[in-house]
């Protein structure tokens, strides 16, 4: 990931009240196909760094896809195919130089059921610091782990437990020990599928009440289908619809006064 | 008349009992069936049922118990000196009079008077009717014979008498009953249960019944051989050769069959277990789906080749192979060329054999593999975990307990395993250690034991009923262990 980090960063987006923000990814002319069906057309997005992007649109529209997109699962997909460029700190993620498994460690991701492994609470968060050869002595070991699950305000809860299967939590828990689990390998960017779809209300909250804590440390995109989830925790926003990117901008303006008729169609709750 | 036609009498009277109970229902309802609470063919549905059930299971029961009534009737109408005979001897006269009988039915007058006058014997003459009696046609034979007879076609008449009543009390009974209120629905409902239970009770009823079998057998064999002689024995020689001579008891040592079934089916497993294994994880992980959809309907096909055909295999091709390939190795190792391996061993029965389970093997780890939640793929890869990781680390670890009860399935096949055997590891009983000569196993050897000359009562046949149960309980225990551990196994992501 340091390949990453040391590329040159610095392009900028103006923003309405003149400041530059850093762009940390950037796509141009996206298009994916799943064999000869072709799912997302030509979708030209930037993620700004230390921001939370959301996702909308209704189901199928391929904000999943996209996503995927971000940290290349799609490869692992049988007979799906990538077009156009991504950038993260202006290197080109698709560059056949990049090494996947590093890219990935970069950009981590949560996933919409939660699915920590069938092992200890422990287990789950040294995984990833393991297999990339970030720890070595146990007394590292017991580090990251707690740096991991308090950044994921998960420790306090579970600091007893960590020897017990991370399957016997609770969803919330759950979904958190996976968040947990990706921020173990140090990301700088986080990607999350409907993080809360599976979650009750509550965890919901707590999950929310995260991902604007980790704002300052991680450029996140989430994918969410509830507009007030959206709302809170997001400061931009893009639109898909059938495999097109609609609008992107701020997230205020999009909710209060969007450009185009389908997202507002979309936000009102006409469709979708 | 014969069961044959009975049947089909009743069955026919089923059938018209059927069309009538439809057309009563019909009539009583004066054609309004919606007033009936059933669908007419309900109605003659259970006319049926009640035809042909009851009248069928009296004629079973008469077809079961009648013979028993009339051996014992014979049996007392015989010479005093028969009848004192022993348990096994008496059931020999009873068999031949039972074949005299079946002949005497087929003779001609002709053949009558020439037993009559003595030209001919009655064995000669029943041999001429394709009758063939085993030792000689005793004086009181015939006479015995005659008499059972009698009492068979007096109880075949009696027999179609009283079911034919019976199947006609029911359709008059069932006939009677309909009425429009009746629920002919549920009452055929509840036929059609037993029906389904009386089916799924035959398959558990018949192995209940092979055990016993097998068991009573057995108990029979440790009359004459005591059991540690038979478990702990470490020496197999049932002697063929000297049965009924003095001291023809033999030595019936399980240990040298049961090490070299372990053994052979140890060596099986260690070449299917990490071919199969390895071959079920590219199947699963790596394949594409396109390959996958041509590779694995060709597994099974392997899997289901006669294990015959992979003896001829073993013997053909690679025991002569090993056989030469160990002449050369010796001939450049000590420069004395010596086929250290020879061509029926264990090691060549073991190497077909676990050839034979790499089907299993794969197949069954392959679904096990696949059943693993694509979530946990993604969740690894996501991390940044290579292939080859995520399988090590998270896939076979979450697959291992039911990989572990499909190995068992498998080891239980091996075990099992007879004609590889026979052709690539050979008949000889020996204990052993060394891979490279031949051994044999339990199942090979219940085979010879069952096809030798002996009778049936002689410990040196008895003994392949004690081998079979040995066997039995072994995989039994196998298969649970394997089925416990499977599903324990489900449990974790249902
Ligand atoms: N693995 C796949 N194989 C084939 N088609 C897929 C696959 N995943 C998604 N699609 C298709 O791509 C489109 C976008 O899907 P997705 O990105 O999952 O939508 P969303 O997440 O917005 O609900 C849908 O039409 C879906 O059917
Ligand atoms: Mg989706």
């Amino acid at each position: 990931m340091n390949m990453m980090s040391e590329a040159a960063v610095e392009q900028a987006v103006n923003t309405k009240a003149g400041a530059t923000v850093p762009v940390k990814m950037k796509a141009r002319k996206v298009g994916v196909f799943y064999g000869d069906k072709q799912a997302l057309f030509d979708v030209d997005l930037d993620v700004r760094e230390k921001h939370v992007t959301a996702l909308i649109g209704p189901s199928g529209c391929g904000k999943s896809t996209f996503l995927r997109c971000l940290n290349r699962m799609n490869d692992t997909i049988d007979g799906c195919r990538v077009t156009g460029d991504i950038t993260m700190d202006s290197a080109n993620i698709y560059d056949p130089s990049v090494d996947v498994v590093e890219l990935r460690a970069s950009v981590g991701m949560v996933f919409q059921k939660p699915n920590p492994f069938p092992k200890t609470i422990y287990e789950n968060i040294v995984y990833g610091p393991k297999i990339h050869g970030l720890v070595s002595s146990k007394a590292e070991m017991d580090e990251v782990v707690e740096t991991s699950l308090r950044k994921a305000g998960l420790f306090e809860e579970v600091k007893d437990r960590l020897q017990e299967s991370g399957t016997g939590l609770s969803g919330g828990q759950q979904q958190r020990l996976c968040i947990a689990r990706a921020i173990a390998v140090s990301p700088e960017v986080i990607l999350m599928d409907e993080p809360c779809s599976a979650l009750d209300p509550i965890a919901t909250a707590k999950v929310e009440e995260l991902i604007d804590e980790l704002r300052e440390n991680y450029t996140i995109v989430i994918v969410t289908h509830s507009m007030q989830q959206a709302a809170r925790v997001s400061q931009r926003t893009a639109m898909f619809h059938l495999g097109n990117l609609v609008e992107e901008g701020a997230t205020d303006h999009m909710f209060t006064n969007p450009d185009d008729q389908r997202t507002q169609d979309y936000i009102t709750g006409r469709f979708g | 008349m014969s069961t044959a036609t009975t049947l089909l009498i009743i069955i026919c009277l089923g059938v018209i009992g059927y069309v009538a109970g439809r057309i009563r229902a019909g009539q009583l309802v004066q054609g309004a069936y919606s007033a009936l609470h059933s669908r007419p063919g309900y109605y003659g549905a259970f006319v049926l049922v009640w035809t042909i059930l009851p009248s069928a299971i009296v004629l079973a029961i008469w077809l079961a118990v009648s013979p028993a009534i009339i051996n014992n009737q014979v049996f007392h109408s015989l010479p005093q000196s028969i009848q004192d005979m022993s348990a096994a001897d008496r059931s020999l006269e009873l068999s031949k009079i039972n074949a005299i009988a079946g002949g005497l039915s087929d003779l001609t007058d002709e053949d009558r008077q020439k037993l009559e006058s003595g030209s001919i014997t009655m064995r000669e003459a029943l041999a001429d009717k394709g009758v063939a009696i085993a030792g000689e046609v005793d004086e009181y034979m015939p006479a015995a014979a005659e008499v059972y007879n009698g009492l068979s076609s007096a109880s075949a008449l009696y027999r179609t008498i009283l079911v034919l009543l019976v199947a006609v009390a029911g359709f008059v009974y069932a006939y009677y009953m309909i009425s429009p209120k009746m629920r002919a629905r549920n009452k055929v409902e509840r036929v059609i249960l037993g029906i389904l239970i009386v089916a799924s009770s035959i398959a558990i009823l018949t192995t209940v019944g092979i055990v016993w079998s097998m068991l009573s057998e057995t108990g029979r064999f440790f009359a004459s051989v005591p059991p540690h002689e038979f478990f702990f024995g470490t020496v197999w020689d049932p002697r063929f050769a000297a049965a009924g001579a003095e001291d023809s008891a033999g030595q019936f040592g399980l240990i040298p069959l049961l090490a070299g079934t372990l053994y052979i089916a140890f060596v099986a497993m260690a070449v299917a277990v990490p071919i199969g294994l390895f071959a079920a994880i590219y199947m699963a992980e790596y394949a594409s789906n396109h390959l996958r959809a041509i590779v694995k309907p060709l597994l099974e096909v392997l899997a289901g080749i006669p294990t015959i055909v992979y003896g001829f295999f073993a013997l053909v091709t690679v025991g002569p192979f090993l056989r030469d390939l160990s002449t050369q190795i010796s001939g450049i190792v000590t420069g004395n060329a010596f086929a250290f391996i020879q061509a029926q061993s264990v090691l060549t029965a073991g190497f077909v054999m676990g050839i034979m389970l790499i089907p299993f093997v794969s197949s069954l780890s392959d679904d096990i593999i696949t059943a693993v939640p694509r979530a946990m793929r993604d969740g690894s890869l996501g991390l940044g975990a290579t292939r080859s990781e995520t399988v090590k680390r998270v896939i076979f670890p979450a697959a291992l307990p039911g990989i572990v009860g499909a190995l068992l399935l498998t080891a239980s096949r091996a075990i099992g395993e007879t004609m590889i055997v026979v052709l690539a590891a050979g008949v000889a009983a020996r204990l052993t250690i060394n891979p490279f000569e031949p051994m044999t196993t339990v199942t090979v050897k219940i085979v010879n034991q069952l096809t030798g000359d002996l009778e049936f009562t002689s410990p040196q046949t008895l003994v392949a009923f004690a081998l079979g149960i040995t066997l039995f309980f072994i995989t039994l225990i196998l298969n649970f262990y394997a089925l416990y551990i499977v599903r324990k196994y489900r449990e974790q992501y249902e």
